[in-house]
Formats: C-alpha cells, sequence, structure tokens
C-alpha cells in the first residue's frame, strides 16, 4: 500500500502524466475535429508516425525544432487533403480509407527514414525540446514542477484545447462545423458548401495529428524509431468517444490515460512477483471501463460516417 | 401588385425524364400561390432550382427584378428567397438558435453575436406568432415546432419569398390549420409564399392561386376563388379521378380475434387491454389521432410485438409471437413507414419484392436464394402493380412514395393474405395513387380476406371500413357500422366520448338479433 502513496506522492510520477498525456492531447483533437464535421479519421496512427518521422528529420537535417513541428503539421495536413479527397467529394468508406492511410503513411516514413539514414543500426538523436519553466509560476512548490516546468509543445497542446473549444462553440465557423456533422443538408441550406467545410477541418485535424507524432521525437524522446507510436493513434479515437466530442473532456481523458500509464511504469518497478506485462495492460482495460461509462451518454455526430451528396438525402 | 418573383421557361431533365418542360411562374407581393401536382409532377424540382439546389438547363431565375445566379442557394438567400424543406433540414443534437445561426454570420468572425442573435431570434418569433424555446435541443422538439423553426430559420435571414415543400405532409390537422393561419398572417404583412401541395382541401382554403403542374408542364393557373376542387382535380391528375366505392359486404367466420391485449409503452404507445374481432370479407377501419396507440396495435397483430397480456387467436388458434409466425399465419401487413419499416432502400427491388417470404420454397431452396423466381416474381409485381420508375435491380430508395407503396402492396397481396393490417397505407400519396391503393383494398377484402385499416384521413375510413372504432389512448371505442358515421360522430369517437358509439353499437347488436 505504502508503494502506491509513495508513487503517488512522487513529483516524478505528476510530472510524466501531463509530458505522456500531450501526444494523447493532440491526436484527440485531431480525431474530435475530424469527427466533428462527420467524418472518422483513422489515418491517426500513421499520420503519427509520419508526423515524428518528418520532424525529426526536419531538425536532424538541420531545421529549427519549430521548423520539424510545423513539417509534421503541414505533412499532417497533406494527408488529410488525400483522406478528405477519398472520403467526401468522392464517399469511400471512411474505415478503409483511413486505415489505407495508416498503412500508407506508416510505410513512407520508415521508408524515407531509411532513404535518410541507409546505415545506422541505433537511430541517431537530435536536440530535443527542453522543459521550459514559466517564469514565477515554476516556483511553486509540488504544482510548479508538475504544471509548469514541460516543454513547449505541452503547453501548446493546453492552448489548443481552450482554442478549439472556443472555436467549436463561439464562432461562426465552429457552428458551420458542428452542423455539418450533425446535418451537411441543412449547411447547404444555409448557404454553406459543406464538402469545403468537411475537407479543411479534416485537414486541420490531420494537422494536429501530425504535431502529436512529431512531439513523440522531438519532445517525448529524441530520435526516430518506426514503432514508435505504438497505438497512441487507436487511443485517441478511443478517446474521443470517451470525451464525448468536446474538447474539455478530451483533455480529461488524455490526463487519465496518461496518468494510468504513468502509474503503471513506476509500479513495474516497484512491485516484485507481478508480471509487468499485467501493469502494461492497467491503463487499456482501464480505458475501455471507462469507454463503456461514458458511451452510454455519448451524443454522436449524427452524420458521422455519412457521405454527403448534393441533392440526395 | 409588384412582381417579386418570376420564373420563366425553366427547363430540366435528368436523363431521360424531362422533369420541368418550360415552366413559367410569378408571385407577387402579399400573394400565397399554390403550386399543385402529383408526386413527380416536377413541384419540389422547381423549387430546387428557384433555391439553387438544382440547375436548370434553359430558362432563368429573377427575384424582383434581379437575374438569380443558378446553382448557388447562398445567391438565392442573400436575395431574399427562403425555402422550407419537407424534410426538415435541420441538426437534431444542436439548439434551435444553433440552427438558425447557421451561415448567417461571415464565418471567419472570431465571435458569434449570440445574444444579439436570440433577440432577433425573440423578435421574429414574437411577429410572426411562432413560439419556439430558443435553447431547446431540436431533437425534443414536436414536428410542428420543428417546422417552426424552418420557418425562423428562412424568416432569420431576411426572407421576403418563401417556399414551403409539401409543408402539412408531416403535420397534425390542427397544427396545419395553425400553419395556414400564420402563412396568411405573414402574407399580410408583406411577404410572398408559394406552398406546394397535392392537397386539394388546402389549396382551396389557403391560397390565393393555384398553378397545376402535371408531367413537368404548368397545365393551368387560377384564382383560387374561381375554381373549384374537382376542377383542380381533374387539372391535376389529367382526369376525373373517382375514389373506388365499397360495395357491401358479407362478412364471413372471425379470422381474427383479440381479447384484452395488452402492452405496456411509453406514453402513446401502450395498449390499455384491447378487444376485436376481424370476420373474412370486411374492413375493421381504426380511426384516431396519432400516438393513441396506433402504432402499437399494427405491430401486435404483426408479430413485431408481442403482448404483454391477453390472446390474438387467428381462425381460433392462438398466434404465437413473431413477424414470422404473423406471416405463416397468413397476415400480411404494409407498415406505417414505408420508408424505415416497408423497405430496405438501398436494396434491389426484387431483394425488396421477395425478403418477407424468402424462405418459401418459391424463393429459396437449401439456404439458396432462387433469383430466377426471384426476379420474375418482382418483374411480375412492377407489371401487376403498376409500379412506375422501376427496375428489378434498380435500387427502391429511388421511387417515389407511391411507387414504393404500389411495391408494398404488390409484395403483401401476391402472398394473398387471409388477413391484411394496412397502416396509414395512403399516407403521403397523391389522388391517383391513393385510388390505386383503395382499389386495391377493396378487392383484397372481395376475394376474402379480413382488413384491418388503421388511418387518420377520416374520408379514408368511411370510403373503406364497414365498421369503424376509434383508438384513444390505448382503448379502443365500440364499432359503429360505416354508413352510421359522419364527422360529428367520429369526432366524439377520437374524443373519447363513446356514448353515442355505445348506444349504436348496442342498437345494432339488437338488429341482428331481431334477424
Amino acid at each position: 500500500m505504502s508503494v502506491i502513496v509513495d508513487i503517488l506522492a512522487s513529483v516524478g510520477m505528476w510530472e510524466a502524466v501531463l509530458r505522456i498525456a500531450t501526444p494523447l492531447i493532440l491526436g484527440t483533437l485531431g480525431v474530435l475535429l475530424c469527427e466533428r464535421v462527420g467524418v472518422l479519421n483513422l489515418g491517426i496512427e500513421g499520420i503519427m508516425a509520419f508526423g515524428a518521422m518528418i520532424g525529426w528529420l526536419t531538425v536532424y537535417s538541420g531545421g529549427d525544432l519549430w521548423a520539424g513541428i510545423a513539417a509534421a503539421a503541414a505533412c499532417g495536413a497533406a494527408f488529410g487533403f488525400l483522406h478528405a479527397l477519398m472520403t467526401v467529394p468522392l464517399g469511400l468508406s471512411q474505415h478503409v480509407t483511413g486505415l489505407g492511410i495508416t498503412l500508407f503513411a506508416s510505410s513512407v516514413a520508415y521508408y524515407v527514414f531509411r532513404l535518410a539514414v541507409p546505415t545506422a543500426t541505433s537511430p541517431p538523436t537530435i536536440e530535443p525540446f527542453r522543459p521550459l519553466p514559466v517564469p514565477l509560476l515554476a516556483d511553486i512548490p509540488f504544482l510548479g514542477p508538475v504544471l509548469f516546468t514541460q516543454t513547449a509543445p505541452t503547453y501548446l497542446a493546453l492552448v489548443a484545447v481552450a482554442v478549439l473549444a472556443v472555436v467549436l462553440y463561439r464562432t461562426p465557423l465552429g457552428l458551420a462545423i458542428r452542423m455539418t456533422g450533425e446535418n451537411p443538408h441543412a449547411v447547404e441550406a444555409q448557404g454553406i458548401d459543406p464538402i469545403l467545410v468537411r475537407i479543411g477541418t479534416i485537414m486541420a485535424g490531420s494537422a494536429l495529428m501530425g504535431v502529436a507524432g512529431a512531439f513523440l521525437s522531438l519532445a517525448a524522446f529524441n530520435s526516430f524509431f518506426p514503432t514508435m507510436v505504438q497505438g497512441r493513434g487507436w487511443i485517441c479515437i478511443a478517446l474521443v468517444v470517451f470525451a464525448l466530442w468536446r474538447p474539455g473532456r478530451a483533455l480529461l481523458g488524455a490526463v487519465l490515460f496518461a496518468f494510468f500509464d504513468a502509474f503503471q511504469l513506476r509500479l513495474q518497478t516497484a512491485v516484485d512477483g507481478v508480471p509487468y506485462q499485467l501493469f502494461l495492460m492497467l491503463p487499456y482495460l482501464l480505458s475501455i471501463l471507462a469507454l463503456v461509462v461514458m458511451a452510454q451518454r455519448a451524443r454522436v455526430p449524427q452524420a458521422l460516417m455519412q457521405p454527403y451528396r448534393r441533392g440526395e438525402r | 401588385m409588384t412582381r417579386v418573383l418570376e420564373l420563366r421557361e425553366i427547363t430540366k431533365r435528368f436523363g431521360a425524364t424531362l422533369a420541368n418542360d418550360a415552366v413559367s411562374l410569378h408571385l407577387d407581393r402579399g400573394e400565397i400561390v399554390a403550386l399543385l401536382g402529383e408526386n413527380g409532377a416536377g413541384k419540389t424540382t422547381l423549387m430546387s432550382i428557384l433555391f439553387g439546389h438544382y440547375t436548370a438547363d434553359a430558362g432563368s431565375v429573377r427575384v424582383e427584378g434581379e437575374a438569380l445566379p443558378p446553382g448557388q442557394p447562398r445567391a438565392a438567400i442573400r436575395a431574399g428567397v427562403g425555402m422550407v424543406h419537407q424534410h426538415f433540414a435541420l441538426a437534431a443534437n444542436l439548439t434551435v438558435l444553433d440552427n438558425v445561426m447557421t451561415g448567417t454570420e461571415p464565418l471567419w468572425r472570431l465571435r458569434s453575436d449570440r445574444s444579439g442573435a436570440r433577440a432577433r431570434l425573440a423578435a421574429l418569433a414574437e411577429r410572426f406568432g411562432l413560439k419556439v424555446d430558443p435553447d431547446a435541443r431540436v431533437a425534443d422538439l414536436s414536428v410542428g415546432e420543428r417546422q417552426r423553426v424552418e420557418i425562423l430559420k428562412a424568416l432569420y435571414n431576411d426572407a421576403r419569398i418563401l417556399i414551403l415543400d409539401e409543408p402539412t405532409a408531416v403535420l397534425t390537422t390542427q397544427e396545419a390549420e395553425r400553419l395556414f393561419a400564420t402563412l396568411r398572417d405573414m402574407a399580410a404583412k408583406g411577404l410572398s409564399l408559394i406552398f406546394i401541395s397535392h392537397k386539394l382541401h388546402e389549396v382551396m382554403s389557403a391560397s390565393d392561386r393555384v398553378v397545376v403542374l402535371r408531367g413537368g408542364r404548368v397545365v393551368a393557373e387560377r384564382a383560387t376563388r374561381d375554381t373549384s376542387r374537382e376542377e383542380l382535380a381533374e387539372l391535376m391528375v389529367g382526369r376525373a379521378v373517382d375514389r373506388p366505392v365499397r360495395p357491401p359486404a358479407t362478412p364471413g367466420p372471425v379470422l381474427l380475434e383479440a381479447r384484452d391485449v395488452a402492452v405496456a409503452g411509453k406514453g402513446g404507445a401502450s395498449l390499455k387491454g384491447i378487444g376485436f374481432a376481424l370476420r373474412a370479407g370486411e374492413t375493421l377501419g381504426i380511426i384516431g389521432v396519432s400516438g393513441n396507440g396506433q402504432t402499437t396495435l399494427a405491430e401486435v397483430v404483426s408479430g413485431v410485438l408481442a403482448p404483454a397480456s391477453g390472446t390474438l387467436t387467428v381462425r381460433g388458434a392462438p398466434l404465437a409471437p413473431g413477424v414470422r409466425q404473423a406471416i405463416s399465419a397468413g397476415i400480411g401487413r404494409i407498415p406505417e413507414d414505408r420508408h424505415a419499416e416497408g423497405v430496405l432502400g438501398d436494396m434491389t427491388t426484387w431483394e425488396n419484392a421477395v425478403l418477407e417470404r424468402i424462405w418459401s420454397p418459391d424463393f429459396s431452396r437449401r439456404g439458396i436464394v432462387r433469383r430466377g423466381a426471384a426476379r420474375a416474381a418482382a418483374a411480375r409485381i412492377l407489371r401487376d402493380y403498376d409500379v412506375r420508375g422501376a427496375r428489378v435491380d434498380g435500387r427502391v430508395r429511388l421511387l417515389s412514395g407511391g411507387n414504393m407503396q404500389k411495391l408494398i402492396l404488390g409484395r403483401v397481396l401476391e402472398a394473398a393474405p387471409d388477413i391484411l393490417v394496412a397502416a396509414q397505407p395512403s399516407r403521403g400519396l397523391d389522388e391517383g395513387a391513393i385510388a390505386g391503393v383503395h382499389r386495391r383494398l377493396i378487392e383484397a377484402c372481395a376475394r376474402g380476406a379480413g382488413v384491418l385499416l388503421i388511418s387518420e384521413d377520416l374520408d379514408e375510413v368511411i370510403a373503406l371500413a364497414d365498421r369503424i372504432r376509434a383508438i384513444v389512448g390505448g382503448r379502443l371505442s365500440p364499432a359503429i357500422p360505416a354508413e352510421r358515421a359522419d364527422a360529428g360522430l367520429l369526432g366524439l369517437m377520437m374524443a373519447g366520448d363513446w356514448r353515442a358509439a355505445e348506444g349504436i353499437e348496442a342498437e345494432e347488436r339488437g338488429a341482428a338479433h331481431a334477424l
């Protein structure tokens, strides 16, 4: 018992929570945007992998860390555009297209990586984002190191939650986005082209997914390896349901998952005699439980996964 | 009189069909014009062109003298044209205010002016008597309220010309009357309106002028006060339409009997101990305001729902619950909602035509579908029941409501059921199609089937039924013979006042004894 208390009382544990949560926050926001406009984007897993690779490659070839983030966002948007083209104007299956994008993007990421570093056995490292203590706030005991000594992209992710919440609920654009996910015919009837809204929003969401991937190679770690996304994209898809398609709850869900993850990592080393795989399972198990509870109340966007064709009902 | 809208020589083709053939139409300020025509006459196509959902192949639209660029809903909205769609263009999960505001502000503005919008919406609602709660979720509103939101949406966009596509299709009689009162009030306040309809009585009572469309052409234009229902009916259909008349019935043995059947359900979905008998060769009409249990009644009899208590017997044998059991007991059904329950829209005509009987040896053998036989059966239905616009391998979704209903009728009647449950069989159909449906129901009755006709259309029930009962709050009234039914008596029965009906039932029973 005291082991658990010790873990929960340690600053290191809580510091890790936000770090682990950051790619999940960004990725979940990305999926949330796509789904709010009515399109499922299973390309996230691959887009994150590509974002991680291109972010790392940009910095490795001499670029700025922020240039790496920007490159990841741009490539994410490009994959998003591909996904949007196939699912929106062409109305193809969103599942199949998304999985195709994931396979394609992960493979291309590995391919480009191997073109850039053909021989190395251990992946070359870069100088990653360093923790950026917020003046004054970082000196608060406990809360300071936990909340205000994070890397810049983590702060960015938190800002993104607030921005997205405001855009979705307080601006005309956000209303158009939500409306498109509910009933594209209604949007058309009000003189807005739902196809353009969908394409644009999917691109924005996919850009966030790219940045989520770049965080892994530029802040969480300091190199790229092909398996680094490790199912985080799929977790984001589930977190969106948990979040009931709301940005604030997406933050909550990502932090909760990250908490379980950080906790089990420390349990693994603190508890003897239990196979570590059981601890590894813990966050996933708990997310399934949380999902089951939350999904009861879910109010799914009504037009999710329904292709929009003009003049057809 | 100022001319606010002018459509000139509008022509539109869809593949081989000419949906609009050089249609010209105008609208003056403060006027209500009814666009009358049967389903498929091109009314909705014409209005969709006006609103920019479609682009015309030829012709022009002028609003207040200015030419309207084709194919742009945005331009139509800006010119002051508002459209109230038949299938409401609303997002159920969002609030009324959200629905009204969408697209009314520049998209890139950083902040929505929600309080300003709320005030404006309230003012409009006040001015035109269209009360709705701006913060209510659309999903929680009744159909009538949703329509008010649709109208408010158009008014909020400063519509001066309002187009309503079959506005009463989904409304109850009371809601429809209230709607037309609102429309007249709007016209008096300077708005100009066009409403699309195929219902003669509402065209006669609510419009100033009628434009009749048939086969994509304008066939007539009349000032409403100078015409009559009969003339309009003939113009619309192209020939005189007479609904068929029921021959006197000679009821046979009891086919279907319900005793104390009860089903627990939410609100208007419950049945509270109903009993009735349906005899061979007769039609029993069940009338009632929607939401009083008629949907549940139809579902119980066709095996979708099992009664919680009470018994259903067919020819004296208890009916096991289950749709397949009901079908094999000889019960055929015409479901109330043909799109949701009657057909699978994305499957082909032949699949829909035989799906109910796919396990019969006619259509499958050892688990393999006999496509040839099934397709032949479908082709036969298409021919015998005059289903237009359908191909055996085409998707059913593409059919109009009337043709879909003919397909369902054909499917049911081909199986020659002893008992036919017809729930709202002519809802949403035009005059020609209604006459066709009625003819088939009468034929089924003459063949010796018992028909349970559940309908909100009193004219229909009086014309077809031998005996009539009302359903009120999940209970059935006494039965009266159709000959003694009139609107007043039926109104009392539907309101739950059954004293007169009881008297008549007792009298009839007495008369039967005396014989």
